[in-house]
């Protein structure tokens, strides 16, 4: 019992010179204490481990580094580190031979348990900021009776604010089972600066309630600490899954514009209901599937590029469809919306059953791309994923594409006029049938780029666009039909509430809610976010 | 005297030639032949014909506000989906303690641990509550809904495709299991109804029976709207409401009207369903159901009652051969209907039929 407390108490002593004069003291480790790191006495091994440490000299590190890794060797009671099968003089780092037959010393976890304490604290008192970073974030529920007070005293030399904080974070989850009110108090502190999620269940644990739904500690001013160091770190939390949830939304109300994008082409500026929309986006993500798996058999080197090729296939295959479907079938239609919806439902169902049987009714495996794998942390606890960011960056590459066609070319400057005037269009010669003809299989087109965005999020299967037309339906109706900027506005809209909803109510109570509020809000403005202006009362 | 002036002598004599058909001959040929005789009606000719009864008040309904309002709802299977949950959860109630987990609740609610009915389970232990709710729940949905779209002067592919999502909401709300309807399974396993064994022939001919009889009822009840100045004003209101509006009709009542018994009829047509096909899940409520209805109606002809009778009809017994014989070619059977309908045939097959008939008689 006593030779217990001695040691310890002599390693505590040990770790308080460390700290005191490790910065200051250079004494240079000589070839004798070198040697007793790899001495066959564990006693001797742990004097050296603390003596080395308290050197000051710089290749302690490296000393006890080697030693922990098992690279730090015995040659008959010399110490030699070894690297790649090659060994070295432990502190001139000379080349010697003919030492194969080294042993690295035998380490009992005392022995281990120290080395780790003494390497934690020289890590500490490194210079390079980015090691003692590592060595802070490593003290993270290692802190103990025995090194509590040498990291205070650490605490108090250390200039860099953000190692300082993770370090009284790491002091502060030990003190607060500090039976010291003092040190508690100032541990909750330490805990609501940083309102670290980390600490969670310790400051949870603080404020335990008995049997009778009394607190279990019975200081109140300790209780109010840890309720405000609580309330700090559930703000934090708070503000994060927000962040994290808008990010999200921002990416499904991409996926959502990519989708509705083409229909507010067709429906919102042609006036067609085209039921088969889903099915247009749909071909677009089978195209993708087709492209990739040509890339796969014949282009095998250049499979990561396959999803740059698959992109113009799917805009030209729906595209072709498209324009079939409107010469065969909508163009005799005009005018009559209701026929219209069923007609496009049938051909909607013919599209899925033929997909269906060249295809299988099982869902097909679309990869991702290496470059599309991985994501970008924002945030410690906050990754988003590259896959989310192209889509983003795809949804705004297709919105401009839409955009220049519509302001910049003739296509659209007479797209704009039928649908303003089809009669008087057509007196002014645009041959409106033609048009007509252009303008779906562009609205057909866009639907198929938005497959591609969808066959890289989830799964391809013949279904895939009858789980979009009612979301794409809603979003050209929220955002005001014949205006790309409401489709816009109402996609990202959409898209963020539906994730901001989703941590609270589930994502179907969520996706519900969404629903009501859109048929409430069509009550309060039919005419969708931004409005055409207009005096006819049967529009 | 009245009565009789509903519709006209051939009509009423069809009727009569149709009812003696379906509601004598067939059940006297399934009771008084030998099962093994060729004229033997079999168990499943019932069931199935009972299904196209109810199939056929669905028609009937969507032919009112379709047909005869020109409102398009693609949320009619909802209504006929509520209607079958509320005779669901009679009959789940009905065999209480007859589930494989022997308790008083349903399965599915002992499965999600549940100790007590929810409140919206209460009463549905009683037939009489059922099926007052079987009409009042419908009606209440569509009347809250139409109210406020009808209100705001929502219509047209506009109203259509907001019944779409009002229809995808409740789809997903069904399927929820926490929403106390069994979720994806729906409910099943049912055992009596009023004491009858449904598994017996003679309950799934009375079924059978009280489906065809409530079908005639349908059909005169909507003769008679279509037949009185409130079906004037209907077809007023599909054929230029506005100008009605300006004439001073309040449309809103007329539409939202209509809208609501279309949809009680629904929910009754629904709860003959379920005890005939013994299971109600969400699936019957998916979007693309409510499409198909339109169809239906589209097929036999818009704007006549008859019509939707016979589309209905038509249209589900070619869907029950298919999916037999060819199940793959059943959705390109569909798929074209839905667009050679459209394209050429604008008043189904009553105005082929009217067309030929007229071309005849010139010749």
């Amino acid at each position: 019992m006593f030779k217990l407390l001695l040691g310890k108490f002599r390693r505590m002593l040990s770790l308080c010179l460390l700290l005191g004069f490790s910065l200051s003291s250079h004494a240079e480790i000589s070839a004798e204490l070198a040697n007793k790191l790899v001495s066959s006495n564990r006693a001797e091994i742990r004097d050296a481990i603390d003596a080395v440490a308290n050197s000051g000299d710089p290749k302690a590190i490296i000393l006890l580094n080697a030693l922990e890794d098992g690279s730090l060797k015995s040659a008959s009671g010399t110490a030699v580190i070894e690297k790649d099968g090659h060994f070295f003089d432990a502190l001139s780092n000379n080349e010697l031979t003919g030492l194969e037959s080294a042993k690295a010393p035998m380490l009992n976890n005392v022995v281990r348990r120290s080395l780790d304490s003494a390497l934690g604290f020289l890590k500490l008192t490194s210079k390079d900021d980015t090691i003692r970073m590592q060595a802070a974030e490593s003290m993270f529920g290692q802190i103990n009776d025995e090194n509590a007070v040498a990291v205070r005293s650490i605490i108090e030399k250390e200039s860099n604010a953000a190692i300082k904080s993770k370090l009284l974070l790491a002091l502060a989850s030990f003190d607060i089972q500090s039976p010291d009110k003092e040190k508690k108090l100032a541990a909750f502190s330490a805990i609501e600066n940083t309102g670290d999620s980390q600490l969670k269940a310790l400051v949870e644990s603080a404020l335990a309630k008995d049997e009778n739904g009394a607190y279990v500690e019975q200081d109140e001013a300790v209780i109010a600490a840890a309720k405000s160091a609580l309330s700090a770190i559930k703000n934090k939390e708070l503000i994060l899954s927000i962040c994290a949830n808008s990010l999200y939304g921002l990416s499904l109300g991409s996926v959502l514009l990519l989708a509705a994008l083409g229909l507010a082409i067709t429906f919102g500026l042609m006036g067609v209901i085209n039921m088969a929309h889903g099915e247009m986006i749909m071909l677009g993500a089978y195209s993708t599937f087709v492209v990739q798996n040509l890339f796969k058999s014949y282009l095998p080197n250049y499979f990561d590029y396959y999803l740059l090729a698959a992109v113009p296939v799917a805009f030209i295959f729906p595209a072709i469809i498209g324009a079939a479907v409107e010469r065969s079938v909508i163009r005799f239609l005009y005018g009559r919306p209701l026929e219209t919806l069923l007609a496009t439902w049938g051909i909607s169902l013919l599209l899925i059953q033929t997909v269906r049987l060249v295809f299988g009714a099982q869902n097909v495996e679309v990869a991702n791309p290496a470059w599309l794998s991985g994501g970008l942390e924002l945030l410690p606890n906050l990754t988003f994923p590259y896959s989310r960011i192209a889509t983003i960056g795809f949804a705004i590459f297709v919105v401009s594409l839409v955009w220049v066609i519509f302001q910049k070319t003739t296509l659209g400057l007479q797209v704009r006029a039928v649908s303003q005037n089809r009669a008087m269009a057509a007196c002014m010669g645009i041959n409106t049938g033609r048009l007509d003809c252009m303008t779906f299989a562009l609205g057909s087109g866009i639907a198929g780029l938005g497959g591609v965005v969808l066959s890289q999020l989830g799964n391809v299967g013949p279904e895939l666009g009858q789980a979009y037309i009612v979301d794409s339906f809603m979003v050209v109706v929220l955002g005001g039909v014949g205006k790309i900027a409401g489709t816009i506005a109402g996609a990202l809209g959409l898209g963020v509430i539906n994730k901001l909803l989703e941590p609270t109510f589930g994502a179907v109570l969520g996706k519900i809610l969404v629903l009501v509020f859109i048929i409430l809000f069509i009550q309060k403005r039919p005419q969708g976010i931004f409005a055409m202006k207009g005096r006819e009362v049967d529009a | 005297m009245m009565f009789l002036k509903l519709q006209s002598r051939v009509a009423w004599a069809g009727l009569a030639i149709s009812a003696a058909l379906f509601l004598i001959l067939i059940p006297l040929l399934k009771l008084a032949t030998p099962e093994d005789s060729f004229f033997h009606a079999p168990d499943y000719l019932i069931v199935l014909i009972g299904k196209f009864f109810c199939y056929a008040i669905v028609a009937i309904a969507i032919d009112l506000i379709w047909g005869f309002t020109g409102i398009l709802s693609l949320g009619h299977g909802v209504f006929f989906a509520l209607g079958g949950y509320c005779m669901g959860m009679y009959l789940m109630r009905a065999s209480a303690g007859l589930g494989v987990y022997k308790s008083d609740l349903p399965d599915f609610m002992v499965f999600l641990d549940w100790k007590e009915y929810p409140w919206f389970w209460h009463g549905f232990q009683y037939f009489g509550y059922a099926m007052l709710m079987v009409i009042l729940v419908p009606s209440a949905l569509a009347y809250l809904f139409g109210f406020f779209a009808f209100r705001s002067r929502i219509k047209g592919v506009y109203f259509s495709i907001i019944t779409q999502a009002m229809t995808f909401a409740f789809v997903l709300l069904f399927f929820r299991n926490e929403t106390g309807f069994g979720g994806n399974n729906g409910l099943t396993d049912f055992k009596t109804l009023l004491g009858f064994e449904l598994r017996e022939p003679s309950t799934k001919l009375g079924l059978y029976f009280v489906s065809g009889l409530i079908l005639i009822a349908a059909y005169l009840f909507a003769q008679f709207i279509v037949k009185s100045k409130f079906g004037r004003v209907l077809m007023a209101i599909r054929d230029a409401e506005s100008r009605l509006r300006f004439s001073g009709y309040d449309t809103l009542q007329y539409k939202l009207w209509i809208w609501t018994a279309s949809a009680a009829m629904c929910g009754i047509a629904g709860a003959l369903y379920v005890p005939q096909v013994g299971i109600i899940n969400p699936s019957e409520m998916q979007p693309a159901n409510s499409i198909e209805m339109a169809i239906w109606v589209a097929v036999g002809g818009r704007g006549s009652l008859v019509g939707a009778i016979l589309g209905s009809t038509v249209i589900n017994a070619a869907r029950s051969w298919f999916t037999v014989a060819y199940p793959d070619a059943w959705l390109y059977v569909l798929g074209a209907l839905f667009i050679s309908v459209t394209l050429f045939m604008p008043n189904g097959l009553v105005g082929l039929g009217k067309k030929l008939f007229s071309a005849g008689k010139k010749a």
